[in-house]
């Protein structure tokens, strides 16, 4: 299996973008991660976008043809791919550009994601998160995308004695991240209390625990390792897992860790030989708060049941332990499902090049993205190493 | 009216009755049901199962910002109950103040309206649970 480096980033800002379209929106991140990279557009041989549901919210299906034409590369007739998991999707959109390249197949590919939310109303944009559960046996009797993650959270209290306080933490830290982050849609600080006194949406999750609706898109040029010797500052994509699990809640062995979190992690820590305690900065998924303390105990940062004291001990902030989600996360940052899992690797690969500017972690050298569809049925986790 | 009819219809005895699955091979029963062992696979072999719909609440949460064609109902509980026949379900728990659901607690199946389609589309009718008495 051949390296595969990335060499270019790019996204929008993430937030309500009302000026902007769909399309719009990843020709902007597309174009920025190209001359990140500085590269031709001739050079690009493939195309793999992730996207959740343009279907039902810009009513737009066959995804990658319409981005690949506004993008300028209709005439170039590259193959231009969509894929889909959830919120994951563009996780998964990496996975399919790291094969390719791995496998010999292409040198320079693009990958992507785009979301477009604020084309509908509220009440669709979380419908439409709601339909990455089981429609017949979830969604069917009331429970919401973030009811999921609700149940999750009060099993972890009470298994492990979680408090609501060391939840709305996360949400207090990623906001702080968020602040210092210009691309992302809060750019503004949160206090325990106002956290803690925000509405409930699905106890014990408030509002002020939960991810934002974003637009936004976010690029990414992937190149082999013969290719990257052109480059200034590759970053190795050392290694990358993904994993599936039972799609609904209540088919699952236990709903305080997720399968497809210890899988997916396993799979990239052996394929990169990284430790877990290695890890200096990682952008998690914290669709909720609950969600963030899950994956960091799932991918061997603490122990089962520890993740809420962590966070509470600070050794999750920027010179903790392990800085988890110096970009804002999905809860500042923003969440625009199918670009979400790139926007990750853009601030881990800022991380590492010492470009993260006011939330810059000391030094740092290996990083890991994690990306969830749904409620857990999907998971990707990549490592990124520094060249040295 | 937006939904096709065939897609509630083919599931009535499964939300009417709860009527789940059991895989012969090794035992395991599944609800909602599953025509696929995930254990023994293609070495299963799946038959009809009917569930008693007691069960105890395995995690709950109240929810306040209610999903679509629920908004009349909020606040209202949404919980896994682990099913005295194995399978966890998700449903909800009425017939209660939300302040009484706690973890652990017993309950049983009642069978009720869970939403509609619009107000020219079908009903929809399903399990839903309520606290039941502590067994001794």
């Amino acid at each position: 299996m051949r390296k595969v480096y990335v060499v270019g980033v790019g996204m929008t800002k993430f937030g309500e973008l009302w000026e902007r379209s769909f399309r719009d929106l990843f020709v902007e991140a597309g174009i920025r991660a190209i001359e990140d990279a500085g590269v031709d557009g001739k050079e690009i041989e493939a195309l793999y976008i992730g996207n959740m549901s343009a279907g039902l919210l810009v009513k737009q299906e066959h995804v990658a043809s319409l981005i690949a034409d506004h993008s300028g590369l209709a005439s170039l007739h590259i193959p231009a791919t969509r894929v889909e998991g959830g919120d994951a999707s563009g996780a998964l959109a990496l996975v399919q550009g790291f094969s390719s390249i791995a496998s010999g197949m292409y040198d320079v590919v693009v990958v992507g994601g785009v979301e477009k939310m604020s084309d509908v109303m509220a009440e669709k944009a979380s419908e439409v998160l709601a339909t990455t559960l089981d429609q017949e046996w979830e969604a069917f009797f009331g429970m919401t995308y973030a009811s999921a993650y609700a149940l999750m959270a009060k099993r972890h209290m009470h298994e492990f004695g979680t408090t609501e306080e060391q939840m709305a933490l996360v949400s207090v830290k990623n906001h702080s991240n968020g602040s210092k982050n210009p691309m992302a849609h809060f750019r503004f600080e949160v206090s325990l209390e106002k956290v803690l006194s925000s509405p409930i949406v699905s106890y014990p999750i408030k509002l002020l625990e939960s991810h934002a609706v974003s637009d936004g898109a976010s690029a990414l040029v992937l190149c082999s390792e013969k290719k990257a010797k052109e480059f200034e500052s590759p970053v190795e994509i050392s290694g990358i897992g993904q994993a599936s699990d039972y799609i609904a809640l209540h088919d699952r062995d236990n709903i305080v860790s997720m399968a497809s979190t210890i899988e997916a992690s396993k799979r990239a820590y052996e394929m990169s030989g990284v430790k877990p305690e290695e890890v200096d900065v990682a952008e998690v998924h914290d669709c909720f708060t609950i969600s963030e303390i899950i994956a960091i105990e799932d991918l061997g940062f603490f122990k089962k049941g520890k993740g809420g004291q962590a966070t509470e001990d600070g050794d999750t902030e920027i010179g903790g332990k392990v800085a988890i989600n110096t970009s804002g996360g999905l809860k500042a940052r923003g969440h625009a499902p199918g670009a979400t899992g790139i926007a990750q690797v853009c601030e881990i690969v800022l991380q590492l090049r010492g470009e993260a500017e006011k939330r810059q972690v000391d030094n740092a050298e290996i990083g890991l993205t994690h990306n969830l569809g749904g409620s857990g049925g999907t998971c990707v986790v990549s490592i990124l190493r520094r060249r040295r | 009216m937006t939904e096709g009819v065939a897609r509630f219809w083919r599931e009535i005895p499964h939300r009417y009755r709860l009527l789940g699955s059991k895989c012969d091979s090794c035992g395991r029963v599944f609800f909602p049901p599953r025509v696929l062992c995930p254990e023994c696979r293609r070495k299963g072999n799946i038959s009809r199962v009917a569930l008693s719909g007691k069960g105890k609440i395995y995690s709950y949460t109240i929810v306040k910002d209610g999903a679509n064609g629920f908004e009349r109902q909020v606040p209202y509980v949404i919980a896994l109950i682990k099913l005295e026949e194995g399978p966890l379900v998700a449903g909800q728990i009425v017939d209660c103040s939300p302040d009484e659901v706690e973890v652990g607690k017993p309950v049983e199946l009642v069978f009720r309206r869970v939403s509609e389609d619009g107000e020219e589309g079908i009903i929809y009718y399903g399990y839903k649970f309520r606290l039941a008495e502590e067994e001794n």
